[in-house]
């Protein structure tokens, strides 16, 4: 008789070649293709920007016009937001959620690999705008009426709006799979108290993309309306409003910062006990914390309008609501402190880049407040200071905990540890070339420089600072170049990681590097918080069918377990690798162009092809479990 | 049980339904999120109401007539209970109360539908269209986004319906049935807030 | 702060083109001033902010100092991996609490009751102005109309040391109204009117730039609020709303020559034929130190690129290019030039 971990590989083993890449539904591989896509994007973005501070290095520069310049900017916002952050963060979920808890997919595989395809798509959509010279070109908050056919006659905001509407549907889809993956699958005696936290950021961050990424959809659709149809929402010469279309951005737009920085504080939570050899200092605070944020996100959004001329009374109440959302963040950033403090921390590279994180991050936190505050908003508001507030709280909260990850979690996804010297050098580069960029644009708000100018004028003091800033970008670029060129080495070259090089608490540790398809030869039992450092027999392999794990060797199966207390409830079969996803995104892709393009051929095309892609994915297969 | 280990699993059963299926919760956020776009709209109606003047609607636009919107208000309202019934049977393997109360639901649904394309559209845009001023944009936007949300849910239905004319469901296998039920249910609360602020509303 | 003081003197000794020491200098001393520098105010309003920053700044300082004190315990404490510490620690779960959320909330609860305080001081001492300037912003510059019927372009005189109110819409799409020496911004937008005011303490120009991007030439949309004495002020009033001195010689040529190109679809000329209002009134065009808000200086060179090559000057502005021989041209500048 095969041994358990043979059956197990031949019901979770998914064909291999070239095919499997496309047809896959494991989480893993989906995990995989969303970090490194995403990486993609992110040097495309961050190309963009050094074509921003070249041209803004020194006064009166014309490298690039005018146009050129506001396409950069604008692609440079949405690519970072959309198309890195977003999918980065979602790509560790993919990966490393499941792992965390102890199951063997996400709830929705095929939603899973058809988010993946969707995002794929979106991107490839919103870059082929480049072709004709088209991109977005009215920043990532595309204001109206700048934003109307009037003034921007050109497909550049067909672009943008039929691309945020269909990346919406990737990352509405993946957010539902999120939730009732952490609500529904985690291994029996996982309550809700023992979650890892970040886990509960990728829950905060899903739950947030529900109720907030609505508001942009249908501000994305009544523009697109008014673009080719010649509704009015915003026009306000009949009846519309342009200051509709910022109420509508902004409800989505301020709690897509915690979008992006929520889970990135759950990759910090996750390295923090680990690295500094303590049990996290008040996990449950973290938790209400990061609950609270999400919470308190969606009443701030009125501080990005401080100028637009809103009665003083409500501006008082949203500049109050900006000042709350300090407190929860206060509470995680003291929680992570006392934590290394009265830890051992171990100042390997992940450890540098939390503490890197925590360091920027401050900054930018403390710069939020003051933004918050009316007056003081409406002299630095769209000015260079809130360049590098912003920077200092994506770049700080995000891309300094998304780093770490390569370093702390990439060697369970290949197996491969990377190179320390390499990632020390690649620290202290990002580190100080991140400082030099966004510093001294404080100072050129506070020197009165706005923000999305093409070119400045000399003799008004912004220059060296200017200089400074695209200088440091060139070092951030080194830094950033050198983790590349690590994970790429690693794959040859790293030294093998085991199962758990970190010496880590939560489940993802039990398991393989990399880990088998089907993730653990047994669905442990939890006890803890910390299962790893509680359960030895979680550390030696596979936890006994007697000590409580759950085998599931007679099918494609999942367990669901109850929301609160994780007590197993049922067994569900889980579907198998299929191209309908895959399909159905290159139908919608077909039906976008359709729209954009205004060709009736093609948006017909699509229509069908969509169609028959759901009607194929839905097909009854088997033993699967009906959606 | 083929050759497996023998594990705790086996007390437990397979393809539930009910909130133990993670098509339930799936369905749920798919809910929130489609009520959080429908706010969207609603909440841009009231906005732009209470930013524009005195007259609402504006121009020479009258009020919206009620009387046919009454009865496609109990037309689709009514969709829901062959619906609720359906749902209800299959739960107790009642395969005919299933397949006649989807047919039914779908019915009644397609004549909403139909009143809304043939009879109250063509009435209103003789007097007004979407590009004619916002409010124009608001009502067909609103009552569109409704109208398309039916239009999928007729869809799922037929959908439902094939499967449940071959047989697919049982007592423990209906998750497609009770998401369509929770997802038509959705379409028809949502009509009470288009209808209260496309209709109602400027009445008030 | 005293370095930053410090540091504008340090920046004139550095200010040779010696890139290396430029660069350094003007990194190390971090100078806050400049023409648009809010921390150099010079209004009732923009001196209220700057010591509100100057009160959150301190209060960021040392907040960052506590977070910097924690992150080097942190690492001085660096040792190798061994067994985790699995304690429970209430005393660290008070402190979280004390320091995240009872601290913070006096703190902000403090900084907000002065932010509340200096909102509405400051809107009180706005009711008291006796003048109202309309700005209407257009792509890409900005149209000053005064109550006595005085029409101007990227430039709005005020009396020193009298609150003004301001007007402010749009013709096109949004602008934001911003001058750091003298007040925080108000947005331009369609279908509404907004108000702001200002003060300015002190005689001189302040540089104001549109704050809120409105396409291709969002950079260079600049103006310049310009403070004189009151009766200086009364007499620029008094001139701005009068026609200029007739031309004459080849300039009354030039103001033909205008009056018989496609500049009249445009432009309005007080005491002429000429009055459209979709670019700047030229009233007075040789009093104005730039044109095309901020693009180049008011020179005689420029003057004729501006209306010869509008586009070379500022791609995409809306002012096409004239055809004009070299004599036509240069009557028409000693016209242009003649309009004071």
């Amino acid at each position: 008789m095969a041994t358990l971990a043979q059956r197990l590989e031949a019901m979770w083993a998914e064909r291999p070649g070239l095919g499997s890449w496309i047809t896959t539904v494991d989480h893993k591989k989906i995990g995989v293709k969303y970090i490194y896509t995403s990486f993609v994007f992110f040097v495309l973005g961050g190309l963009e920007s050094l074509l921003i501070r070249a041209q803004l290095a020194r006064p009166n520069l014309e490298l690039l016009d005018p146009d050129a310049f506001n396409q950069m900017f604008s692609m440079h916002g949405i690519t970072m937001m959309f198309l890195f952050a977003m999918p980065m963060l979602s790509g560790f979920g993919n990966y490393f959620v499941p792992l965390m808890i102890g199951t063997r997919d996400m709830a929705f595989p095929r939603l899973n690999a058809f988010g993946y395809w969707a995002f794929l798509a979106g991107g490839v959509f919103l870059y082929s705008s480049f072709l004709s010279g088209n991109a977005p070109n009215d920043g990532w908050f595309n204001y109206v009426p700048l934003a109307n056919k009037e003034f921007t006659p050109g497909p550049n905001i067909d672009f943008y709006c039929l691309g945020l509407i269909f990346l919406g549907i990737s990352s509405t889809g993946g957010a539902i799979n999120f939730i009732v993956t952490i609500l529904k699958m985690r291994a029996p005696g996982m309550t809700l108290n023992r979650i890892p936290i970040f886990v509960w950021g990728e829950l905060a961050m899903s739950l947030q993309i529900v109720f907030a990424l609505p508001a942009l959809t249908a501000a994305a659709l009544m523009l697109e309306l008014d673009r080719k149809f010649g509704f009015n929402f915003f026009d306000a010469a009949e009846g519309g409003d342009p200051v509709l279309w910022q109420h509508l951005f902004w409800f989505f737009g301020h709690p897509e910062v915690y979008i992006v920085v929520l889970p990135a504080f759950g990759i910090a939570s996750a390295m923090i006990p680990t690295l500094a050899r303590r049990s996290m200092i008040g996990y449950t605070y973290i938790v209400l914390a990061e609950v609270a944020t999400a919470l308190i996100g969606f009443g701030v959004w009125v501080h990005h309008m401080f100028a637009v001329g809103i009665p003083a009374l409500s501006l008082s109440f949203f500049s109050a609501g900006s000042m709350m959302v300090v407190l929860p963040t206060a509470v995680q950033v003291f929680a992570w402190l006392i934590t290394l403090v009265s830890g051992r921390p171990v100042l390997k590279t992940p450890m540098l880049f939390v503490l890197g994180f925590i360091f920027t991050f401050v900054i930018g936190g403390l710069t939020g407040p003051m933004l918050g505050l009316v007056p003081f908003d409406q002299q630095v508001h769209d000015s260079y200071f809130v360049v590098a507030h912003l920077h200092y709280v994506l770049v700080g909260g995000a891309v300094f905990p998304i780093f770490g990850a390569f370093y702390y979690w990439l060697p369970k996804v290949t197996g491969k540890m990377l190179d320390e010297r390499l990632g020390k050098w690649s620290f202290w580069l990002i580190f100080a070339g991140f400082n030099l960029t966004f510093f001294p644009q404080h100072i050129l708000g506070l020197l009165g420089m706005p923000r999305r100018v093409y070119t400045y004028e000399a003799g008004l003091g912004w220059d060296g600072y200017n200089l400074a800033s695209s200088v440091g970008a060139g070092l951030l670029t080194v830094g950033i170049a050198i983790t590349a060129l690590n994970i790429l080495r690693s794959r040859r070259r790293g030294a093998p990681a085991g199962p758990d090089p970190w010496g880590g608490e939560t489940l993802e540790w039990a398991s393989t590097s990399p880990p088998p398809d089907y993730n653990f030869e047994t669905i442990p039992r939890v006890h803890s918080r910390e299962p790893l450092w509680d359960q030895p027999e979680l550390r030696r392999g596979a936890q006994p069918v007697e000590a409580g794990a759950y085998a599931l060797d007679d099918g494609h199966q999942v367990l669901s377990t109850s929301v609160v207390d994780a007590t197993p409830q049922a067994v569900l079969h889980m579907p198998h690798a299929t191209a309908w996803p895959f399909l159905l995104a290159i139908a919608l892709t077909a039906l976008t162009y359709g729209i954009l393009l205004e060709s009736p051929l093609l948006s017909a095309l699509g229509t069908v092809g969509t169609v028959v892609g759901i009607a194929g994915w839905f097909w009854p297969q088997g033993e699967t479990q009906e959606t | 049980m083929s050759a497996g280990v023998r594990d705790a699993a086996e007390g437990l059963p397979h393809h539930a339904g009910g909130t133990r299926a993670f098509g339930w919760w799936g369905m749920v956020g798919l809910i929130g999120t489609e009520a959080m776009l429908f706010g969207s709209l609603v909440a841009s109606y009231f906005y732009l109401r209470f930013t524009s003047g005195p007259e609402w609607p504006p121009g020479d636009i009258a009020k919206p007539e009620l009387g046919l919107v009454a009865i496609m208000t109990v037309v689709l309202w009514s969709s829901s209970v062959p619906v609720h019934i359906a749902d209800l049977g299959i739960k107790k393997g009642r395969q005919g109360l299933l397949r006649w109360g989807l047919a039914i639901g779908f019915l009644l649904g397609a004549t909403f539908l139909v009143m809304q394309i043939m009879i109250e559209y063509p009435q209103t845009l003789e007097e007004f269209s979407p590009t004619t001023n916002a409010y124009g944009s608001l009502f067909y936007g609103l009552t569109g986004l409704h109208g398309s949300h039916v239009v999928v849910g007729l869809a799922f239905s037929l959908w439902t319906q094939v499967r449940a004319w071959r047989g697919a469901f049982d007592e423990r296998r209906h998750v497609t049935v009770q998401n369509f039920a929770m997802y038509w249910h959705f379409v028809d609360a949502v009509w009470a807030v288009v209808l209260v602020t496309i209709y109602l509303s400027p009445h008030l | 702060m005293r370095a930053l003081r410090r540091g504008h003197k340090l920046r004139a000794v550095g200010a040779g083109r010696r890139a290396p020491i430029a660069v350094l200098s003007t990194l190390l001393t971090a100078a806050c001033s400049g023409p648009a520098s809010m921390l150099e105010p010079r209004g009732t309003v923009a001196a209220r902010v700057e010591g509100l920053w100057w009160l959150i700044f301190w209060i960021a300082t040392v907040a960052f100092v506590v977070v910097l004190g924690f992150l080097f315990v942190a690492v001085i404490r660096a040792r190798r991996p061994d067994e985790p510490d699995r304690s429970s620690s209430p005393s660290g779960e008070r402190f979280v609490i004390a320091s995240g959320v009872v601290v913070p909330a006096v703190v902000l609860i403090a900084v907000f009751v002065v932010s509340v305080r200096d909102t509405s001081d400051l809107a009180r001492a706005g009711r008291s102005s006796r003048l109202v300037v309309d700005v209407v912003a257009h792509d890409w510059w900005w149209e000053v109309r005064y109550p006595n019927g005085g029409v101007t372009a990227n430039e709005i005189h005020v009396p020193v040391g009298e609150p003004v109110r301001i007007r402010l819409q749009t013709a096109d799409v949004i602008h934001s109204f911003w001058v750091p020496r003298l007040a925080g911004k108000v947005d331009n937008v369609p279908g509404r009117v907004n108000w702001t005011w200002l003060q300015a303490d002190r005689p001189g120009r302040y540089r104001g730039q549109c704050a809120e991007f409105c396409g291709l030439q969002h950079a260079k949309m600049e103006f310049v609020v310009v403070a004189q004495p009151a009766s200086e002020f009364a007499a620029w009033l008094n001139d701005i709303a009068s026609p200029a001195q007739a031309p004459t010689g080849v300039a009354a040529v030039g103001e033909q020559i205008f009056l018989g190109t496609t500049c009249v679809g445009c432009h309005a000329i007080e005491g002429t034929e000429a009055d459209a209002t979709v670019g700047p009134d030229l009233t007075h065009l040789a009093d104005r130190e730039t044109l095309m808000a901020g693009a180049v200086a008011n020179t005689r060179a420029n003057l004729a690129r501006v209306i010869t090559h509008p586009q070379a000057v500022k791609p995409g502005a809306v002012m096409p290019p004239t055809d004009l021989s070299p004599d036509q041209l240069e009557a028409l500048l000693d016209y242009l030039q003649g309009l004071r």
